[in-house]
C-alpha cells in the first residue's frame, strides 16, 4: 500500500476535521476526499478510522459498498455509460461495445495513457433522451457512437 | 424594456446543448444591442423539443424548439423576441397539445419559474401552503394529508398521512423528516425534474412535514448521479435560508426547521427506506429488519418521516388548497395526480402529469407518439427495474395502483419504458438478474446468491442448454427470491423475469448464434 504524501495527509486531516462533528459523517468525509484527490487512497483508511473512532473494517466496508467511491486514481476523464433499461431500449449495449472497442478497455478500466476511465452507470435520469452518457459530471443525451467519439476527442484535445 | 428569454437548466435540456444555447442568446443579444434577460428555468418535460426556448412576449410565453446554438442568430433575425415566426416556432407554450391536456398540480411551476428565486416562487403562489400550516395545529395538517388520499409516490404507495400520524404520535426529543431523492429506477426522472425545476416546493413540503410531526431537522438524500440537481437544490436551500423560510424561525413563526442535502454514492438499494437511513448515518446501505418502522425508530433511532420527493412536493398544494381539492382528482383508491414519465424507445418522451385514469395506450400513442424507431412497440416496463414487462396486448390497462396490480404489474414511481419489437426479452430477463446481483446489499441470501444463480440460468437458456429444465429452475428460483428476500430488491427483481417468461415465452426458446 502506497503511503500518503504530506499533501494528501493534510487534505484528509482537513476534511475529517471539517466534517467530524456532523451526524453520521463518514460518507460526507469520503465524498470530500474523493472530490479533492479524485479517489480514496487505501492508506487514508487508517487516518479516517482513527479520527472518526471507527474500525478500519468499517471504513473499508463503506468504501467498497458504494459503486461511486474509488480506491485507485481514475483517468483524467471519466466516461460513464448508462446501462439501464431505458437506454438499452435505445441501443446502449451497442454504444458500450463501441466505447470498449474504441478505447481498448473494458468497464471499470482506464486506458493505458491514463486519459479515460470507462464506467457503467445505472440510470442518469435522462430516460426521455436515451441513450445517456455522463463525462466528468456533464450529462449528454441521445448519444450515438459518432457523437461519443466526438465528445471523447474533445476532452482529449482539451487535456 | 427588457425581454425575458427562458433557456432551461434542467439536466435533460443541458444534455442536448441548452448551456451553449443560453450563451448564444446572451452573446447575440449583446452584439445586437437587444435588452434581453435570460432566465434559466426547469424543463416543461417535452424532451423531444429540448432545448426548448421560450420568450415572454408580454402576451404570454411562446416556445421554440428544439433550438441549437447555431439557430440563435436566425431566431433573432426572425424577431423571436416579439414572438416572430421561425421553423422552430411552437406557438404559445401552454397551447402545445402535450402540455395543454395535462393537469399540472405538483409540476405547476416546473419549467415556468426561475427555480432558485424565492421572489419568483412566491409570485407564482409559493409558500401559501406553509403560511396556512404555520397557523394550523399539527393534528390538522396530518389530517388534511390523510384526507387528501395522497399515497407515497416513491413506489410503495403507502398512505402518506398514516405515516405522518405515526411519527406525530411518538414522543421524542428529536424527530426527522427525510426525503428519499435516490431516484434510481430506470425510466424515472420526475424527482430530478422537480428538484431542478421547482426545488422550493420540495423545501416547502418538507418544512410543512416538520411542522406537522414536530421535526426540526430535514435531510434530502440525493443520488450522486444527479450533480445538476445537487447544485440547484443547494442554491435553493441557501436562498430559502436567506429569505427566512428555513432556520431558527421559519417565516418569523419562532418554529425551527433546518434542511440539508446528503449525497448518496451510487447504490440503488439506498432507495429502500431503511437502507437510505443506514446510508444517511454514514454506513453501508444494508437493509434493516422491520419492525421497528422508521416512523417509530428511524434516523439515529428517532421517529422519522421517509417520503419521496413527489409526495413531499405535493404537500404544499394540499396544505394550500385543501384535502378535498386533491382528493377530487383521480379515481378509486388512486387519488390526485400522478407525474408519469415516458422514456426508452418512444418518439415523444417526457413528463405527463394527469389525474389517474389514463390507459397505457393513451400514454404511449397519444402522448408518446409510438416508438422512436418507427417500429411496433412490443413491451413496456412500468415501475423501474423491479417492475413487470407488459405486452402490447395489455396496453388498454389503466395506469393506476389497482389496475396494474390486477395484471401482476406495479406502478412504482411512475416510469414507463418502451421497447420496440427488436427487444430480446430473455436478455432483458438476464439483465434484471444481473442488475440485482450488482446492486444487492448482500444481507439476505435469496437476493445475494439467487440473483447470481439467476444470471447463470438465463445464460444457459440463451445458449439453448436444456431450456425446458432451466426455465423450470428459473421459475423456482424466482419464487424463492420473491418469498424469501428481506426487501423489495430481491423480492421484486424476479417480477420482470416472471413477466418476460409469461408473456414472451418464445424468446426463451429461440436459437441464437
Amino acid at each position: 500500500m502506497k503511503a500518503l504524501s504530506p499533501s494528501e495527509i493534510e487534505t484528509v486531516r482537513r476534511i475529517v476535521a471539517e466534517m467530524r462533528e456532523r451526524p453520521g459523517p463518514l460518507i460526507e468525509v469520503l465524498h470530500g476526499i474523493q472530490n479533492d484527490l479524485g479517489f480514496i487512497p487505501p492508506a487514508a483508511v487508517a487516518v479516517i478510522a482513527d479520527a472518526l473512532n471507527l474500525s478500519r473494517a468499517e471504513v473499508h466496508g463503506v468504501i467498497t459498498f458504494y459503486h461511486y467511491f474509488r480506491s485507485a486514481p481514475p483517468g483524467r476523464h471519466t466516461v460513464e455509460i448508462c446501462r439501464a433499461e431505458s437506454c438499452q431500449a435505445m441501443g446502449a449495449e451497442a454504444l458500450l461495445e463501441h466505447a470498449e472497442r474504441r478505447l481498448g478497455v473494458g468497464l471499470d478500466e482506464t486506458t493505458a495513457d491514463r486519459a479515460i476511465s470507462l464506467r457503467p452507470v445505472y440510470c442518469l435520469g435522462n430516460c426521455a433522451c436515451s441513450p445517456a452518457v455522463m463525462i466528468d459530471g456533464e450529462l449528454y443525451g441521445r448519444v450515438t457512437p459518432e457523437r461519443l467519439d466526438e465528445l471523447i476527442d474533445d476532452r482529449k484535445a482539451a487535456k | 424594456m427588457s425581454v425575458t428569454v427562458f433557456v432551461p437548466r434542467d439536466s435533460g435540456a443541458l444534455s442536448l446543448g441548452a448551456e451553449s444555447v443560453a450563451l448564444a442568446v446572451a452573446r447575440e443579444a449583446r452584439s445586437r444591442g437587444a435588452d434581453v434577460r435570460v432566465v434559466r428555468n426547469g424543463s416543461r418535460g417535452l424532451y423531444w423539443l429540448e432545448p426548448l426556448v421560450e420568450v415572454d412576449t408580454g402576451r404570454g410565453r411562446v416556445a421554440y424548439g428544439p433550438v441549437g446554438a447555431r439557430d440563435v442568430p436566425g431566431l433573432f433575425d426572425a424577431g423571436f423576441l416579439q414572438g416572430g415566426a421561425h421553423p422552430a416556432s411552437l406557438g404559445p407554450t401552454e397551447d402545445i397539445p402535450y402540455l395543454k391536456s395535462q393537469q399540472r398540480v405538483t409540476f405547476a411551476r416546473v419549467g415556468v419559474i426561475d427555480p432558485v428565486s424565492v421572489a419568483d416562487y412566491v409570485a407564482h403562489g409559493g409558500f401559501r401552503g406553509l403560511g396556512r400550516a404555520l397557523v394550523a395545529s399539527p393534528e390538522s395538517i396530518v389530517q388534511a394529508v390523510t384526507d387528501s388520499g395522497l399515497r407515497g409516490r416513491g413506489g410503495a404507495a403507502f398512505p402518506t398521512g398514516l405515516k405522518w400520524k405515526t411519527v406525530l404520535d411518538q414522543p421524542s426529543d428529536q424527530k426527522y423528516v427525510t426525503c428519499n431523492a435516490d431516484e434510481g429506477d430506470s425510466g424515472t426522472f420526475s424527482d430530478r425534474m422537480l428538484m431542478e425545476g421547482d426545488p422550493l416546493m420540495l423545501i416547502e413540503g418538507m418544512t410543512i412535514a416538520g411542522l406537522a410531526v414536530g421535526a426540526t431537522q430535514g435531510y434530502i438524500y440525493l443520488r450522486a448521479e444527479y450533480p445538476h440537481a445537487h447544485r440547484v437544490l443547494s442554491q435553493a436551500i441557501e436562498a430559502a435560508y436567506r429569505a427566512g423560510y428555513l432556520g431558527a424561525s421559519v417565516h418569523g413563526s419562532g418554529k425551527r426547521f433546518d434542511l440539508e442535502v446528503r449525497l448518496g454514492a451510487g447504490a440503488y438499494i439506498c432507495g429502500e427506506e431503511t437502507s437510505m437511513l443506514e446510508s444517511l448515518e454514514g454506513r453501508r446501505g444494508e437493509v434493516r429488519v422491520r419492525p421497528p418502522l422508521p416512523a417509530i425508530k428511524g434516523l439515529f433511532g428517532r421517529p422519522t418521516i421517509v417520503n419521496n420527493v413527489i409526495s413531499l412536493a405535493t404537500v404544499p398544494v394540499i396544505a394550500e388548497k385543501g384535502a378535498e381539492y386533491y382528493r377530487n382528482l383521480g379515481l378509486g383508491k388512486s387519488r390526485g395526480t400522478l407525474p408519469l414519465q415516458l422514456g426508452g424507445n418512444i418518439k415523444r418522451g417526457g413528463l405527463v402529469e394527469r389525474a389517474f385514469g389514463l390507459s397505457l395506450r393513451e400514454l404511449l400513442y397519444d402522448y408518446g407518439g409510438g416508438s422512436a424507431s418507427g417500429r411496433p412497440l412490443r413491451a413496456v416496463q412500468v415501475g423501474g427495474p423491479l417492475g413487470a414487462y407488459i405486452p402490447a396486448s395489455e396496453f388498454d390497462t389503466v395506469v393506476d395502483y389497482e389496475a396494474l396490480s390486477g395484471i401482476g404489474a406495479l406502478l412504482g414511481h411512475g416510469g414507463i419504458v418502451a421497447f420496440d419489437d427488436t427487444v430480446d426479452m430473455a436478455r432483458m430477463a438476464r439483465y434484471a438478474m444481473e442488475f440485482c446481483a450488482v446492486e444487492s446489499c448482500g444481507k439476505c441470501t435469496p437476493c445475494r446468491i439467487g440473483s447470481t444463480r439467476g444470471v447463470e440460468i438465463v445464460d444457459r437458456i440463451l445458449k439453448g442448454i436444456d431450456p425446458g429444465a432451466n426455465i423450470s429452475l428459473l421459475e423456482e428460483l424466482c419464487e424463492t427470491m420473491v418469498q424469501g428476500s428481506l426487501c423489495g430488491l430481491g423480492g421484486m427483481a424476479p417480477f420482470p423475469v416472471q413477466s418476460a417468461l409469461k408473456h414472451f415465452p418464445e424468446d426463451f426458446r429461440r436459437t441464437r448464434q
